[in-house]
């Protein structure tokens, strides 16, 4: 809308540098706040005294002789063995995003190309998956699991977030398909290739796009929830966002809040640089529903 | 792919038609020869498990968990409708109610978030999309924050923040000017944050759709509503909203549900004794030592009726749609 004709008054451009300003304190200053106190002992990042010690960092000055102390970071991963939730949580969101995406797109492009019209039911199953709250699932297959003994190991916790993935993934990667147009698999089939040779060598070169943005939110669903994986995963075999709640439960006895604190920011980088990285495909991918309609 | 769907709903209803066998008590006369008789009553191990292996679902109850105190309590309703007068006591004792107490707040957070952040996120949209281009990349940056960080951590980055030693609380103190104001303290003012961090971490998903729209804009409309003496406000209030009305249906439906489920920031503001929602009730009965699957089940029943329900119009007109197009 910025074009030269349609100039702005200066006093409507300063309220929307303003607004910006404020909107990215807003969105930012809580994560920075968070780091730099997690490198703070407890009394500075919970200040009681003076709220300026939480950014200088006197107390943690007193106690360690530096205003930066690790101790957080140590306590979180080497005490509390974090790394053991990293791991899982490696294990689980690599096997969820390549199960998914394996199924996604030879399904999502399998219906794209059948004559019948599944997309309205594949929008609606997608679509009720959305609404359901995963919890509300978790109770279904809980009872099984105990029965059948597989509770509390990492592949069923697996194969339930695939599941419950699923129709979304199969959905965003269908609509996806059915964009590239037809008439490349159909030369690709003239030439005398057979269907899966048609899939392998004319469609696999340029679907990564669409295969990357739909990746990038099944590792984000798997990444984030909470629901399934402190409900369906035994102590040892926590990932990172429930091993985060349960070090909660023993902080406020503790007083070891910075363990906590520290686990935080260290199950938050990666989702930073995610961001930083991948920002394009994840715009695309949460505007793509939206502009279809 | 479907049995995963469709088996643990089955599941679900299932269990939440049974409940778990009481233990089988026997009455036993133990008799010593110093104290003489006593009545005991004790449980008979065997037959409570020959019982529960003959029926490994528990008793047949029917609907009775729906009616029971922890969900739909219609005994209690209907007492509390008899005994209270006025509308606003009946109101108080329903609040005493698990359910009806989850479900207040769940309504309410969702219907207060669900317009704010369609507000806010279009007004950031509008915001940034005056941006210089170099601008725009950055704070679409930072603006994704919030919403990709997984909803538990962002809700216990908050809450630390507003604890009363952390740096908003403590400015709220300085503000309010009492030494012991705690938003932990109150239920208002803990779903007051709560909904402030549903807005928070909504906005950027809103932001986002908006300024996508917003780049799809029919340039020539606006030229010419220019040409027609259209100030700019009358621009954005002609063209530009009804250009965006069919994404604000879409957000607008998307945070509907998404903000029905609303459970992670409970827990991380460990709000659960001023604001509880239907997920947390089940996530309590799953829990714990005592892991009530029949409670837990008839709950996600109810919330599965809940969502077709919110629902309901989306699909009839998905439907309506689907239809003309054949």
């Amino acid at each position: 809308m910025a074009s030269g004709v349609n100039r702005k008054p200066v006093g409507f451009s300063l309220l929307t540098y303003g607004f910006i300003v404020v909107w990215l304190i807003v969105a930012a200053f809580p994560f920075i706040w968070t780091f730099w106190g997690s490198f703070k002992v407890e009394l500075d990042f919970f200040s009681i005294a003076d709220w300026t010690n939480s950014i200088f960092g006197r107390r943690t000055e007193m106690t360690y002789g530096t205003p930066f102390t690790m101790a957080g970071y140590e306590g979180a991963w080497i005490k509390k063995e974090f790394w053991r939730s990293v791991i899982n949580t490696g294990i689980v969101c690599f096997f969820v995003v390549c199960s998914s995406l394996t199924i996604g797109t030879l399904g999502g492009y399998a219906l794209s190309r059948s004559g019948y019209r599944y997309t309205f039911w594949l929008l609606i199953i997608a679509l009720i998956f959305r609404a359901m709250p995963p919890i509300t699932l978790v109770s279904g297959y809980m009872l099984p699991f105990f029965e059948w003994n597989v509770w509390g190991i990492l592949p069923t916790t697996i194969i339930v977030l695939v599941a419950i993935n699923q129709p979304f993934t199969l959905w965003m990667l269908h609509s996806f398909f059915q964009n590239i147009p037809k008439e490349l698999d159909e030369s690709a089939r003239v030439d005398g290739c057979t269907q899966f040779q048609a899939f392998r060598h004319v469609i696999v070169p340029v679907m990564w796009p669409g295969v990357i943005t739909t990746g990038l939110f099944s590792f984000l669903l798997a990444y984030n929830d909470f629901a399934v994986t402190s409900m369906l995963l035994s102590e040892e075999n926590r990932t990172m966002v429930p091993a985060i709640a349960a070090f909660l439960g023993s902080t406020y006895n503790e007083g070891q809040i910075m363990f906590a604190v520290a686990a935080v920011v260290s199950a938050t980088v990666p989702l930073f640089f995610l961001v930083m990285f991948f920002q394009r495909q994840i715009v695309a991918g949460l505007t793509q529903g939206a502009v279809k309609g | 792919m479907l049995l995963f769907i469709a088996a643990p709903i089955v599941s679900v209803v299932l269990q939440s038609l049974y409940t778990p066998h009481g233990a089988v008590l026997v009455e036993v006369e133990t008799c010593t020869p110093l104290s003489g008789c006593i009545l005991e009553t004790i449980i008979d191990q065997d037959a409570t498990r020959e019982l529960r292996e003959a029926e490994p679902l528990g008793q047949l109850v029917g609907l009775a968990i729906y009616f029971d105190r922890g969900h739909l309590a219609l005994a209690e309703v209907a007492e509390s409708w008899r005994k209270s007068d006025g509308l606003g006591e009946f109101w108080a004792s329903l609040r005493n109610l698990p359910f009806y107490r989850a479900m207040a707040f769940t309504l309410t957070f969702t219907f207060i978030v669900t317009p704010l952040m369609v507000i806010l996120g279009l007004v950031i949209a509008f915001a940034v999309n005056s941006l210089h281009r170099h601008l725009k990349g950055l704070v679409i940056f930072f603006s994704l924050l919030p919403f990709t960080v997984t909803p538990l951590i962002g809700s216990l980055i908050l809450f630390w923040m507003i604890d009363s030693r952390g740096i908003l609380g403590d400015a709220l103190v300085y503000m309010v000017g009492d030494p012991n104001f705690s938003l932990k303290a109150s239920t208002g003012l803990m779903w007051v944050s709560l909904i402030v961090y549903g807005v928070w971490h909504a906005a950027p998903f809103a932001f986002v759709v908006f300024y996508a729209g917003l780049q799809t804009l029919p340039m020539e409309q606006i030229e010419a509503a220019r040409i027609d003496g259209a100030t700019r406000w009358q621009q954005v209030r002609y063209v530009v909203v009804p250009h965006l009305m069919p994404l604000v249906t879409f957000v607008a439906l998307i945070q509907l549900m998404d903000n029905f489920r609303v459970f992670e920031p409970i827990v991380g503001f460990n709000a659960e004794a001023h604001a509880t929602s239907l997920s947390w009730i089940i996530f309590n009965d799953l829990g714990g030592e005592t892991r009530q699957f029949s409670a837990a089940a008839t709950s996600s029943v109810l919330t599965i009726v809940g969502v077709a329900i919110l629902l309901s119009p989306v699909l009839a007109r998905t439907w309506r749609d689907f239809k003309d197009k054949k």
